[in-house]
């Protein structure tokens, strides 16, 4: 389910060079095309999605970098929402 | 006096206009205040086109300036590098927080920036002047 919106905030936002839907969890995003600025708006877009507000430690490349590494910060997010 | 520097890096950022318009159009408020200080909002006027140029060069801005600070973890909080506009149109990058303190750490002492943007695209030259020798590990 979350892989599901995570693909589909990407597909929408990301402009990336590649087919979303057929993406290796691990591919790097920033290989097929995700610029600085499109993060932003994946960013946006994501905390749109999951009700939650990315901290300022979590700004740094490496979060955005693949969908698996979304799908873990956005784990760890919505684990500390309910906490 | 004159202040001493033993070397400079340099970070330039290329931004596509149309996506900071796109972005401005679906998020608004929320894009506009997340990344630009109050002042930077301030100088970004005009019709639509003409401010969204003006954001894409200050965007562009603060990505040089990153490629300068070459953050190892976090990076600083997009507000906390502002491009301010004096009264003759002349910009400079004021840093604060996280930023000022990746700037002290990096041996950064002074930062001059140059911005352009024509119809379709927007661009940052960010010049560092950095008062220690990078050591390198062979």
């Amino acid at each position: 389910m979350t892989d599901d919106v995570i693909r589909a905030v990407l597909a929408e936002h990301g402009r990336l060079a590649v087919d979303v839907a057929a993406l290796d969890p691990d591919a790097d995003l920033y290989q097929v095309g995700l610029t600085s600025h499109a993060s932003v708006n994946v960013m946006l877009a994501l905390e749109d999605s999951f009700d939650f507000e990315f901290p300022e430690q979590m700004l740094r490349k490496r979060t955005f970098e693949s969908i698996a590494a979304i799908r873990a910060a956005v784990d760890g997010l919505t684990r500390a929402e309910v906490d | 006096m004159e202040e001493k520097h033993d070397s400079f890096r340099v970070g330039v950022d290329l931004v596509r206009v149309a996506d900071v318009a796109e972005t401005v159009a679906h998020f608004g408020d929320r894009y506009l205040r997340r990344i630009y200080t109050e002042h930077e909002l301030a100088s970004c006027t005009g019709v639509p086109e003409v401010a969204a140029a003006s954001l894409a060069a200050r965007f562009a801005a603060k990505e040089a300036v990153l490629k300068v600070l070459r953050p190892a973890g976090a990076r600083p909080d997009w507000r906390d590098i502002e491009v301010h506009r004096d009264e003759v149109g002349a910009c400079e990058i004021c840093l604060t927080s996280s930023a000022a303190r990746l700037a002290a750490e990096a041996g950064v002492t002074q930062l001059a920036v140059s911005l352009t943007h024509e119809h379709e695209l927007a661009m940052a030259v960010v010049v560092a002047a950095v008062s220690r020798r990078e050591v390198r590990v062979a």
